[in-house]
């Protein structure tokens, strides 16, 4: 391959897998909004917490990776019903300016509890996934970056089955579909919300682990959910495929951005090129590629 | 004082001061701020231990800026998390104009203003096709670009490292003193207070309470949306222009760490704690979020006797409390201080017979 191409495919390959993250946080985010009709602002959050408490409890308790992994799942399982009971439940049939500014509430009392209990300092994983540099015709991907791309499309498919067959599942899109409808049919409406925020804070929470597990975390790692909104407007804001191919989009996207212009604008353009992206995308499709277009006529 | 109300025309219900005490009280507090503020802050100081002239300018540069986002978001039902960064389009703007174009402060702070105004319409376009979820990440995203321009424009905005400025003189009155730019913010609120009160009693005023209330409606009945939440977008953002402007000369150092997303927080705090749609929620809303630190201050000494590095994370526990003060508002006060005070007030107008 010539050099100009490599350079392109290292870049692309590299976004992917980054992307991968994006598209399981946004998943979960998609979710509650589909769910709740709730902007989620403390997603990122949620990855913020979930990859510090993971790294706790290996650190600090010795224990293996695989149990921490399910104790933070756990963990995060508790997060999301604390969340949705104390604070989002009272606020229901409220305008939809305060539950967004609750929910800003909600991230800024999350990251100082984070900064109180773990610092500032940036902190490493210990080597979980072998990071040995493999080579596919020139084009190296550290082997830690495949195993995050496997587990991200392993959660993906997970949930995927989950909204298709489980009986929760079902239930959810029904309530997505019209609340009222679906309490006539004995569905509690209440449960569902719970769930969404579970599993919200769950698929964060892993998605918190895997990127850590790459770049190691520190408090910064909470803007990564804000890169969520990218993703899920263009995907379109109620629509789970569009979560994952938009997840997918923004994470090539930036980095391919990154990479072509950072000289000209003098670096950092990874981090504000998305939010370029969101704006151009509200200014010509505002609905996304697969988001219900609102139709209102006078 | 009356018990009720005995409107028989519409100008007296459309009136400012409805009562002769209410204007009597206004300019009683006029009075005060203008003449006896001054002479009662310095020895109050030592008392509070802390600046009480710099924290009544604060709140004045403050003030303002919450006022805009009042008006956009209390009065027009238009969410925005991107006034911190416009507020650092503002200060920018008459910092640059005055130190580098050398520009007069009286032309400088205007320009602020309106060039904030261009840039906050830029982004409120897309509020007009869609609703208040969209808009709040719209605007977002402009907080992001707008403080990465900060940080990199470099030739301009002299990048992270910031612009100093200088103490601006008016007509040759030098404002080189917290005292004397005391009187120059305080003239500025209360003629944005008097203009944002007199707006809303006009038919543009009316039109973006309608559009707030229900915009479909509001289109039905002939208001033209794209023009209104337009408008309201640009008075807004040149409410909070001129507080950058304000601020950047005060402050006398602008760099890109004081517009971050955590300003444009703290602004939507301060309006949704003060009563969204109140003009007077605004004013209580600053004073409540500027003063909320200065008074954490005396839990946090008293608690370093026990914890002695508790200093060490004051910044980290003044978040938690924010974040803590906005949800418990929410839930329990949503229409905040401003509508308290209305309901005391309305205790007291018919006391002892309340009932």
């Amino acid at each position: 391959m010539s050099p100009g191409l490599l350079h392109f495919t290292q870049l692309v390959v590299t976004g992917l897998v980054i992307g991968s993250v994006y598209s399981l946080v946004a998943l979960g985010f998609v979710l509650i909004y589909k769910a709740t009709s709730v902007i989620n602002f403390a997603q990122g959050e949620f990855v913020l917490v979930g990859a510090y408490i993971c790294l706790d409890i290996i650190v600090r308790f010795q224990i293996p990776f695989g149990w921490a992994f399910l104790l933070t799942m756990v963990f995060s399982v508790v997060l999301g019903l604390l969340v949705e009971r104390l604070t989002l439940r009272p606020l229901i049939g409220e305008p939809v300016i305060t539950v967004i500014m609750v929910t800003i509430g909600l991230a800024t009392v999350l990251k100082s509890i984070v900064t109180l209990f773990w610092g500032t300092q940036i902190k490493v994983f210990p080597p979980i996934f072998p990071q040995d540099p493999l080579n596919f015709q020139g084009i190296v991907v550290s082997e830690v970056y495949l195993w995050t791309l496997g587990f991200a499309l392993l959660f993906m498919t997970i949930f995927a089955v989950f909204f298709k067959y489980s009986r929760a599942g079902i239930a959810m899109r029904a309530t997505a579909a019209d609340q009222q409808a679906s309490q006539s049919m004995g569905i509690s409406v209440k449960r569902i919300f719970a769930i969404s925020w579970c599993i919200a804070a769950v698929v964060s929470g892993v998605g918190g682990i895997l990127i850590g597990n790459i770049n190691g975390i520190n408090i910064t790692l909470a803007d990564f959910g804000l890169k969520v909104f990218p993703a899920v407007i263009l995907g379109g804001l109620d629509s789970i495929v569009g979560a994952i191919i938009g997840g997918l989009t923004i994470g090539i996207l930036e980095n391919l951005m990154g990479g072509y212009l950072d000289m000209y604008f003098g670096g950092g353009v990874k981090e504000v090129a998305p939010f370029v992206v969101l704006v151009v995308i509200l200014m010509i499709k505002p609905y996304g590629l697969f988001g219900t277009v609102e139709i209102e006529r006078v | 004082m009356p018990t009720g109300l005995f409107y028989t025309k519409y100008q007296d219900d459309e009136k400012i001061f409805h009562t002769l005490w209410v204007k009597i009280w206004m300019w009683a507090l006029l009075i005060f701020l203008f003449v006896c503020f001054p002479f009662v802050a310095y020895p109050l100081s030592g008392f509070f231990g802390f600046s009480l002239q710099h924290m009544a300018n604060m709140i004045g540069i403050f003030i303002i800026g919450a006022h805009g986002l009042n008006l956009l978001t209390g009065f027009t039902g238009q969410i925005s998390l991107g006034h911190g960064a416009f507020m650092g389009v503002g200060a920018y703007t008459s910092a640059i104009l005055f130190m580098k174009g050398g520009w007069p402060f009286w032309l400088s702070l205007p320009a602020a203003g309106l060039v904030t105004a261009g840039v906050g319409m830029i982004f409120g376009v897309p509020s007009l096709r869609l609703r208040g979820l969209y808009l709040a990440i719209a605007t977002m995203a402009a907080q992001f670009i707008i403080g990465y321009a900060m940080r990199n424009w470099t030739s301009l905005t002299g990048g992270s490292a910031g612009l100093n400025v200088d103490r601006p003189s008016i007509f040759g009155f030098a404002l080189d003193t917290d005292l004397r730019y005391y009187y120059l913010i305080l003239i500025l609120v209360i003629f944005s207070t008097l203009f944002l009160k007199n707006l809303l009693r006009t038919k543009t005023g009316r039109a973006m309470v309608a559009i707030r209330d229900r915009y479909l409606s509001a289109e039905i009945m002939g208001v033209n949306l794209f023009k209104y939440r337009l408008l309201a977008f640009g008075i807004s953002s040149f409410y909070v222009g001129v507080s950058g402007g304000l601020f950047a000369h005060y402050n006398l150092v602008v760099s890109d760490e004081h517009f971050t997303m955590w300003l444009s927080i703290q602004y939507l705090a301060m309006v949704i704690i003060g009563g969204l749609g109140h003009v007077l929620g605004g004013i209580f809303g600053t004073i409540f979020m500027v003063l909320l630190p200065e008074l954490l201050r005396i839990p946090t000494e008293i608690l370093s006797n026990i914890y002695p590095n508790i200093f060490a994370i004051f910044g980290t526990l003044r978040e938690l409390v924010f974040g803590l003060v906005i949800i418990l508002f929410l839930i329990f006060e949503p229409d905040g201080l401003a509508a308290r005070w209305h309901t005391i007030r309305a205790y007291w107008k018919l006391w002892p017979f309340s009932y």
